[in-house]
């Protein structure tokens, strides 16, 4: 094992794309003609390609979990916690990956490109597609970097289930599947969470049953509600208070009596959501939260879980979040259980912290430190 | 490794399922997975405790075993184990009833109440003692629930729980000899295999 590294960023990174000509099943019966995968690296593949990881993003992420694309750039890549050398996924020894998925809204194909059948945007017309569909097209872009077997599948909360699925999927291509703040399925509350997002984007008039692309007007003002409404789930009603309280903007005195913003928290949320349009499609955000909704992989076992993972070979390292409220403790303790009950490796911290499911991109102390030691032990294993 | 720790290893068969209830830094299932090619789980509730059975290759599971021991199916391990740590749960009754429900076996491990030492430190100087084995002062003691070989013993009985071997150690591991005569008064580490009767 080599010394621990200084704790930096992995500094400018380029996004690459690699195109797939070879057509894609799809689980809804679809067929994607072609498609291309956009992703980015982080440090050194090995000589015989036995420190990849792979990272799998969320809902609203993309490929871009590290460093910055321009020395101008003020926001890193979304898991900056977690990636870079002396971080748990440390580049020093491990070769990161993270690709945008199919659906996506940042160079892989999705709604936002063109239909080679028609000329047109795909738009509305992109096929739905599920957790299962990312692994298949993921597991392609590995073979396309030379990586026979991930040292590990990474990933939180959607990230988290795609990790879980290509432990199922394909259990001879990762040696370690690490599930963060994941669920083994969505509750009806938060399936409701996702309607009401979905609600707000399609009965927005500049929606136009998805085909905005064809005016140009978007559903500016329900992805930003959904966006908002997303992110107040993501918090915890302590980390809310912690941060804006009842705080209130402009001067100081009475209320104002009207229905601007007069709140700190709803500033910050406009301002969240807003910038949220500027940089996601409504259509892709409709396809994630649908993938979300539909991942159940104990539904085809009678809803045994444990029947599901039966087939699993890697360890797992599962980790859940106090107040995460959205994907609790104990639906992470859901699959831990079900390893357990199929005599499977796993280890399973369940950390305190009061940010709710954001959580898992934050770096929290105990957090970093027991995911550090967990990649440690995969970094011995692979002898790097 | 410590003498008691290495006495319950003797008690592990080659390829045993092994659940260590409260396995600390994982050190004992470590040692167990590599000399006696055992499989299994160690349970931890302390954060540092479970980062460092991360370190030391073992499963372990963020659990507290006072709220008992349901993720694990009826016989599901040859052994469970709790080493030191009965006398710090809420119902060591209730934790032996389930140790003997999800494994064949138990081997339990506690500090004897009733050592002549404890005993001369609580007659003699009136305060609550402290000894190598009982390293707490009482007002940050995670011990709740401390019992002499006497007690567990009756409670095993209580419970109709079998006792298959006890080995009794004193203070510096050395001198068995007294502990094998007059156990309850000296010996300072109490081991015991159970089963169900």
């Amino acid at each position: 094992m080599t010394a621990l590294a200084e704790e930096r960023s992995v500094g400018v990174i380029t996004p690459q794309t690699v195109h797939f000509d070879e057509p894609l099943a799809l689980d809804s019966g679809r067929v994607l003609p072609g498609y291309t995968i956009a992703y980015e690296t982080y440090g050194e593949l090995n000589a015989d390609a036995s420190n990849a990881i792979l990272v799998c993003h969320a809902l609203s992420g993309n490929h871009h979990a590290a460093g910055y694309h321009s020395h101008d750039e003020r926001k890193p890549g979304w898991w900056e916690a977690c990636i870079g050398p002396g971080k748990p996924l440390d580049t020093s020894r491990f070769f990161v990956v993270c690709s945008n998925n199919i659906g996506g809204c940042h160079g892989s194909t999705g709604p936002t490109s063109v239909n080679p059948e028609t000329g047109e945007l795909y738009g509305a017309d992109f096929p739905l597609v599920t957790v299962r569909d990312w692994v298949r097209s993921q597991a392609r872009l590995a073979d396309h970097l030379g990586v026979e077997r991930w040292a590990a599948v990474a990933g939180g909360s959607l990230g988290g289930m795609q990790a879980l699925q290509w432990a199922i999927d394909q259990p001879e291509r990762l040696r370690h599947a690490v599930v963060i703040a994941a669920a083994p399925r969505l509750s009806a509350q938060n399936i409701a969470f996702n309607e009401v997002a979905r609600q707000a984007i399609r009965s927005d008039p500049d929606f136009q049953e998805g085909r905005y692309a064809v005016t140009g007007d978007r559903p500016r003002t329900g992805l930003m509600l959904a966006r908002m409404l997303g992110h107040i789930t993501y918090l915890s009603e302590a980390a809310m208070g912690e941060k804006f309280g009842r705080d209130r903007r402009g001067t100081p005195g009475g209320y104002r009596y009207n229905y601007d913003v007069e709140f700190e928290v709803e500033s910050y949320l406009r301002y969240q959501g807003q910038s949220f349009v500027d940089r996601f499609d409504a259509n892709t955000y409709l396809l994630m939260t649908r993938a979300l909704d539909y991942f159940d992989p104990a539904a085809a076992h009678d809803g045994d879980l444990s029947v599901a993972l039966s087939g699993v070979t890697a360890p797992f390292f599962v980790a859940s979040f106090t107040s995460d409220w959205r994907f609790p403790p104990a639906a992470s303790h859901e699959i831990v259980r079900a390893l357990l009950d199929t005599d499977k490796r796993v280890s399973y911290a369940e950390i305190r912290a009061n940010h709710g499911h954001d959580a898992f991109l934050m770096p929290v102390p105990r957090y970093r430190e027991v995911f550090t030691t967990y990649m440690q032990r995969v970094a011995t294993e692979v002898g790097v | 490794m410590r003498s008691d720790l290495e006495i319950v290893a003797g008690w592990v068969s080659s390829g045993d399922r092994v659940l260590d209830l409260g396995c600390g830094d994982g050190r004992l299932l470590r040692h167990l997975f590599d000399r006696r090619q055992a499989t299994g789980y160690g349970l931890e509730i302390d954060p540092a405790g479970i980062t460092q059975s991360i370190a030391n290759g073992i499963n372990v599971i963020e659990s507290d075993i006072d709220e008992g021991l349901s993720d694990f199916d009826d016989n599901a391990f040859d052994q469970v184990i709790l080493t030191q740590t009965l006398q710090a749960v809420q119902r060591p009754d209730q934790l032996l009833w389930e140790m003997l429900r999800v494994g064949r076996t138990g081997i339990v491990t506690f500090p004897n109440f009733a050592y002549y030492r404890l005993r001369w430190h609580l007659a003699v100087k009136g305060r609550m003692p402290m000894s190598h084995a009982l390293s707490y002062a009482w007002y940050e003691t995670p011990n709740i629930h401390f019992c002499t070989i006497h007690d567990f013993e009756a409670l095993c009985e209580q419970l109709s729980i079998h006792i298959i071997e006890r080995r009794v150690l004193s203070h510096d591991y050395k001198r068995p000899l007294m502990a094998r005569w007059v156990p309850n008064l000296f010996g300072e580490v109490a081991l015991y295999r159970i089963c169900r009767a």
